[in-house]
């Protein structure tokens, strides 16, 4: 999985709350036999016309936000469906940070998978850096530090967060949930004799 | 030892490894696969040349791409055509469970686990569907993870968690007349927001829970997800274990005996804390119905769109303007009495018996309305049949209503029973969010009984005045 370390660039602010998946990516552009670049379906309701031109009310298709890896947005975000093609399309967008005062749990879960790092802050703080999206002199890059734990803006304000240490590692080093996993497989043996004998009808 | 939760106790039981800060590796006791991810799910896992840890756990049921039309086969669709293919040949592969289209086990995971005995409580139960917390009515811990998750269960039988927050919610006051437990989660959702369950595991409570059926339960869990809670509980007692007791792959004799003496011990303990509690009188609501693009925009079938100029704040403001503009409705207006062009009884949602038995007490000896296009899409094969031996059907079909063939069909719309841009459905299902049911289609929640009876009345009614 790639890494992620300090991301810099422009950021979206989305000003809309309880933003679902199905809005994110709508499930006929998921569910195809067909290959399907998802970035260029991410958000469909509201970043195209019903006649397929774009509307320029969708903050990502103004030219001052056109292809920021970050997104700022409203809470709630990610609600829903579980698909995680929706991570998927953001990322194919070329999104890599989504900050928002809260997420879907499914989604908050699948973006660690995708190299998609979510950050909650408080709704005051979620304003504030908003109001800076908008602005900041049109191409003025934020970023955001893992590493650090924070975020530096334009206005050169220093916003520390929060990411679960397991979490944290697994973007650092790019790692494999799996991998990791796999190595514990001895407990997870071990674990299973002994729930074998505790509760016995959980196994066939 | 200290007072614990129903969820604690679940969870600690569950442990394989502490992680630290809150997260463990969680061992898993049953996946259950549909057929948007489980074909490809197996298909990744044997290229990456990984192994399923116990397939024996793990089971697979057709639902979401399949065609609901009646007499349908795998081939009806050409989508459905290549999900069943990967799905059938991938689980054969590895030696998975799979109850395919025309056997008794077939129909919406979430119908098809607990009516197989297939969760149970005080287990894990994952699915790659958010709606996986239905199951939480057994007193399981079930939620719905991602692709990645799903892999990740496959071939370790685990999954590292962040620990979620405890929150409780009690019903009080007895369900009124015409009043089911989709309307007072709807209510809940309403009242709280869809976002109040966020990051949190949400025990429902109370008399007026303790008092519903084991189907009311799974309608009403159903829907926690969307008040943003993965996981939605009830303790389990007496009304489970009848429930469960004979059911296909539910423990039997001794073992039985066994697994309910432990069951006995999950519910929370007297004096257990939780990180938030709210309690809501359920005593004097309507039925009640979406009038928006979010599970929270809710009202009672007696009462009007809100006007979005009296909305607190004006994010909030614009939104409700949003939502009322994609849906085609004037603020201030009654609810009731909106014509409808579609209706849909169905769903992980509303698709169990019960759910059918009260949407053909209305349509009995009733039509549908000439404008109106109306489905019933039973959840499972099991319901399938065990509705046509009361004769449902023939109510239904007499009444004018489409009697189809147990899957998801419109609710996601994933197997392309798409409605049209601009239609307006009575929908059983539950999410209204914008596109969901198709591009431009407007959907308004509700239980069986109104969705029964506005395709009656050609508009939404009240079901009230029909029974």
């Amino acid at each position: 999985m790639e890494t992620f370390t300090v991301l810099s660039g422009v950021a979206a602010p989305l000003a809309r709350e309880n933003v679902d998946t199905d809005l994110i990516i709508p499930i006929p552009r998921l569910v195809t036999l067909a290959n399907v670049d998802l970035g260029k379906w991410a958000f469909e309701a509201i970043r195209y016309h019903k006649d397929g031109s774009e509307n320029s009310d969708f903050v990502l298709n103004q030219s001052r936000y056109r292809g920021a890896p970050i997104l700022i947005a409203g809470r709630n975000f990610g609600c829903g469906s579980s698909r995680e093609g929706a991570v998927v399309a953001i990322r194919r967008l070329g999104i890599r940070c989504v900050i928002a005062p809260s997420f879907g749990d499914i989604f908050f879960n699948n973006c660690f998978q995708n190299s998609v790092l979510p950050i909650a802050l408080p709704q005051e703080e979620i304003d504030r850096l908003m109001e800076e999206a908008r602005t900041c002199t049109s191409g003025a890059a934020f970023a955001v530090d893992l590493e650090a734990r924070e975020i530096r803006t334009p206005g050169q304000r220093t916003v520390a967060f929060e990411v679960d240490p397991n979490r944290r590692q697994g973007l650092l080093k790019g790692l494999d949930p799996i991998d990791t996993t796999l190595m514990r497989d001895g407990e997870i043996a071990a674990f299973q004799d002994r729930d074998r004998k505790a509760r016995p009808w959980i196994y066939g | 030892m200290a007072a614990q939760t129903l969820f604690d106790k679940i969870w600690d039981a569950h442990v394989v490894t502490d992680l630290g800060s809150g997260m463990a590796l969680l061992a898993i006791d049953r996946h259950i696969m549909h057929d948007l991810g489980g074909g490809r799910g197996l298909k990744q896992i044997r290229e990456s040349g990984r192994k399923v840890r116990n397939p024996d756990m793990v089971f697979a049921v057709p639902d979401h791409a399949v065609s609901s039309e009646p007499g349908r086969t795998s081939e009806t669709t050409e989508l459905s055509s290549g999900y069943m293919k990967l799905l059938r040949e991938e689980t054969s592969r590895h030696g998975i469970r799979l109850f395919d289209l025309g056997e008794p086990g077939q129909g919406i995971v979430h119908v098809v686990g607990p009516e197989m005995g297939i969760s149970l409580p005080g287990s894990t139960v994952v699915c790659g569907d958010s709606h996986t917390c239905t199951h939480g009515a057994l007193g399981a811990m079930a939620w719905g993870i991602g692709s990645s998750e799903l892999l990740h269960v496959l071939a370790t039988q685990t999954l590292p968690q962040t620990k979620p927050k405890r929150m409780r919610v009690t019903f009080t006051g007895r369900l009124p007349e015409g009043v089911q437990s989709k309307d007072i989660m709807l209510y809940l959702i309403g009242r709280l927001g869809a976002a109040a369950g966020a990051g949190s595991a949400v025990e429902f409570a109370g008399l007026t829970i303790q008092n519903l059926s084991m189907e009311a339960r799974l309608s009403l869990c159903n829907l926690s997800i969307e008040m943003g809670a993965r996981f939605g509980m009830i303790a389990p007692d007496d009304t489970t274990l009848e429930y469960l007791a004979g059911r296909a792959f539910a423990p039997k004799g001794a073992l039985w005996d066994r697994a309910v003496a432990h069951w006995r011990t999950l519910p929370s303990d007297e004096g257990c804390v939780f990180d938030r509690e709210e309690s809501v009188d359920i005593g004097a609501i309507a039925p009640q119905i979406t009038w928006g693009t979010s599970p929270q925009d809710v009202v009672g079938i007696d009462g009007a769109i809100p006007d979005p100029t009296a909305a607190a704040g004006s994010s909030r403001r614009f939104e409700m303007e949003t939502a009322l503009r994609y849906m085609g409705l004037e603020p201030l207006k009654p609810i009731a009495g909106t014509p409808i062009d579609r209706v849909f009884i169905g769903s992980c949602t509303n698709s169990r018996i019960e759910d059918l038995r009260q949407a053909a007490a209305i349509a009995r000896g009733r039509r549908v309305d000439a404008r109106v296009t109306a489905w019933v899409v039973p959840g499972s094969y099991n319901v399938m049949k065990a509705a046509e031996a009361e004769g449902l059907d023939t109510v239904f079909r007499t009444a004018g209503f489409d009697w189809r063939e147990p899957g998801c069909a419109q609710c996601a719309a994933a197997n392309g029973e798409v409605v049209a841009p601009g239609e307006r459905i009575v929908s059983t299902s539950n999410r209204n969010f914008v596109g969901r049911q198709g591009p431009g289609a407007r959907t308004h929640l509700a239980s069986p009984a109104m969705a029964a009876a506005s395709a009656i009345a050609g508009s939404i009614a009240d079901p009230r005045r029909l029974a």
